[in-house]
């Protein structure tokens, strides 16, 4: 009985996989499709102009450039002031904690317009009240950079705090009786054993960064990032470069998650492997 | 906090507030507190500003009342606001969306977490992944090539005999809104596979095997034990969709038409366009009020807390 269940179940799968894969081919073949408009169909020849086109514009390397000096300044904010965050949390507990830990989940679940409109609308009118035109609190990437960091910050929060849970405090008990200075117990005892977490962090605010639209739609000012510049592609006449770009990123990401793949692969065959030596 | 200035010392423990206070204070509370007083400001000319005309009232909110038109819904024809016409249908829009994906992903979460093969499930989570990889805007786009009036799929309807001639999928075939949603339902799909399979994944498989063995037929097996016990993910995965969904500006944009617009299209509508961000702001906080409603209620429904859903 549970045979036919199983068939049935890899069936759903396959068709799923479909599902999720089909529209990428889809859009990555309109790219090599000698077509003005996206689409693979009709099929008018294989061509690379696309490519080409996209490498000439100078506006996509503007917005590719802004993308990644966004990524990483969101990264280069987001992570010190999460991990402050988790290990101040750690250390209340009580009504206080709840409280506290409920305002710095509440942006993950914010609307990412209602994060832009006011992080604009708050450093637009604190420049206003201190009658300085600094270029802070006009619209610009930095005030993007100011509202991602405002929601993913909380997800480094959760990652170190998850990872806090399995700490020893003993050690730091210990180092602090051996002489260790504060600064000392800090760097040698409590960041190595944050360390994957905060990494890990890392990497979150860069990618999460990087996707994000809403919140740098409404800060942005005139500047473009990737998702803007595919956005205002998409609405003013669309040319396959945008597919070509897709091509590109699908490809870069593809690359990347392989190679994550295969490296944690072996390690886990390697420790397997020292295991069966111990034995 | 006594507890920190020991193991840390003042000054670390002085950089660990100023660096929390700084997040919450700078970017979270005084933002959305700014939002909610220029919502009560009207809109004035520079000169004007600060001025005797610049008094408090709750004109922007009256904006959200203003113009009815006729709307019919399940039959019935009344009369609405357009712009409150516009926020209805964005959430119950979204909320399909989410009972769709919530459809889509439970048989597959299962499958993820007890049926498969273990040693498969590494790649076949590579494979799944591949999409969440590639950024919103271009998932959505994809969508758009598909769907477009000399697309693949009316080619593919037509050629094998479903269609007598090609669809305007943006412009609707239901309702306006089935390109949104198809492009929605695609795009925020792992938000709610991801939280029911690790859900599901915590189950104990005896407890399925007791219930089979003590001949539960499958669809009693999943309602009184599966579905009981991935409920925190299911919670978890209906405000995730939910949420971004209704707050998606991007799938609307590019899939929509004009006569499919989205909450978020009209808040960006005085925002960019009519550059009153006063009464951006106005609608921003409704937008808000709607989502801190809808996950107290989901919290409620489903019996869980805020930390079982921001997992």
């Amino acid at each position: 009985m549970h045979k036919r269940r199983d068939i049935l179940f890899h069936l759903y799968m396959v068709l799923f996989l479909l599902y999720l894969l089909l529209p990428l081919v889809i859009m990555g073949g309109a790219a090599f499709n000698d077509n003005k408009l996206p689409s693979v169909y009709p099929w008018k020849g294989w061509t690379d102009r696309w490519f080409i086109d996209l490498w000439n514009d100078e506006r996509m390397w503007i917005a590719f450039r802004n993308t990644i000096l966004v990524a990483l300044a969101v990264a280069a904010l987001a992570v010190p002031i999460g991990t402050a965050a988790a290990i101040l949390i750690n250390s209340i507990s009580g009504k206080v904690r709840a409280s506290l830990y409920g305002l710095m989940v509440a942006p993950i679940l914010a609307p990412g317009a209602v994060i832009g409109i006011s992080t604009l609308l708050f450093w637009n009118k604190f420049g206003k009240a201190v009658g300085s035109d600094f270029i802070l609190f006009n619209p610009g990437l930095h005030l993007s950079v100011l509202g991602q960091v405002s929601y993913i910050a909380a997800f480094v929060m959760l990652l170190v705090l998850a990872r806090l849970q399995s700490f020893d405090e003993g050690l730091e008990e210990a180092a602090l009786d051996l002489g260790a200075t504060h600064a000392q117990t800090m760097r040698r005892i409590l960041l190595p054993h944050l360390y994957p977490a905060i990494f890990a962090g890392a990497a979150i605010a860069f990618f999460q960064s990087i996707e994000n639209f809403n919140v740098t739609l409404f800060t942005r000012g005139t500047s473009d990032t990737l998702t803007v510049y595919v956005f205002s592609k998409v609405r003013s006449g669309i040319t396959p470069t945008i597919n070509a770009l897709a091509v590109i990123l699908i490809l870069v990401t593809l690359v990347g998650t392989l190679t994550y793949e295969i490296v944690q692969r072996r390690r886990r065959a390697r420790e397997a492997a020292l295991e069966k030596a111990s034995d | 906090m006594q507890d920190l200035l020991r193991r840390y010392g003042t000054l670390l423990t002085a950089v660990f507030v100023i660096l929390t206070a700084f997040w919450l204070l700078a970017l979270v509370v005084l933002p959305n507190f700014t939002m909610l007083e220029s919502s009560f400001r009207p809109y004035l000319p520079v000169t004007e500003i600060g001025g005797p005309k610049d008094v408090y009232s709750f004109g922007n909110y009256l904006k959200f009342f203003a113009n009815s038109t006729d709307t019919s819904f399940l039959g019935m024809t009344f009369q609405m606001p357009i712009h409150m016409k516009i926020f209805f249908l964005t959430v119950w829009y979204s909320a399909i969306v989410t009972l769709v994906t919530f459809l889509i992903t439970y048989p597959l979460a299962y499958y993820l977490a007890k049926v498969v093969n273990p040693r498969t499930l590494p790649s076949l989570l590579l494979l799944i992944l591949i999409p969440l990889w590639v950024s919103e805007a271009l998932r959505a786009f994809a969508w758009y090539i598909i769907l477009t009036l000399n697309g693949p799929l009316n080619a593919v309807l037509v050629g094998i005999g479903i269609l007598d001639k090609p669809v305007r999928w943006q412009q609707g075939v239901v309702t306006p809104y089935d390109a949104i949603m198809i492009g929605l339902v695609y795009t925020y799909l792992f938000f709610m596979l991801f939280p029911i399979y690790n859900a599901i994944q915590s189950l104990d498989t005896n407890q399925i095997e007791a219930a089979e063995d003590l001949g539960s037929p499958w669809w009693r097996t999943h309602l009184r034990v599966i579905l009981p016990h991935a409920k925190p993910g299911i919670a978890s995965g209906c405000v995730m969709v939910f949420m971004l969904s209704a707050g998606s500006l991007l799938v609307p944009v590019q899939l929509g038409s004009p006569r499919s617009l989205w909450f978020t299209q009209t808040i960006q509508q005085w925002m960019l366009e009519a550059q009153d961000w006063n009464t951006g702001a106005a609608y921003s906080l409704l937008f808000l009020l709607l989502c801190i409603v809808f996950v107290f209620a989901v919290m409620r429904i489903f019996k869980v807390n805020l930390s079982d859903i921001a997992k």
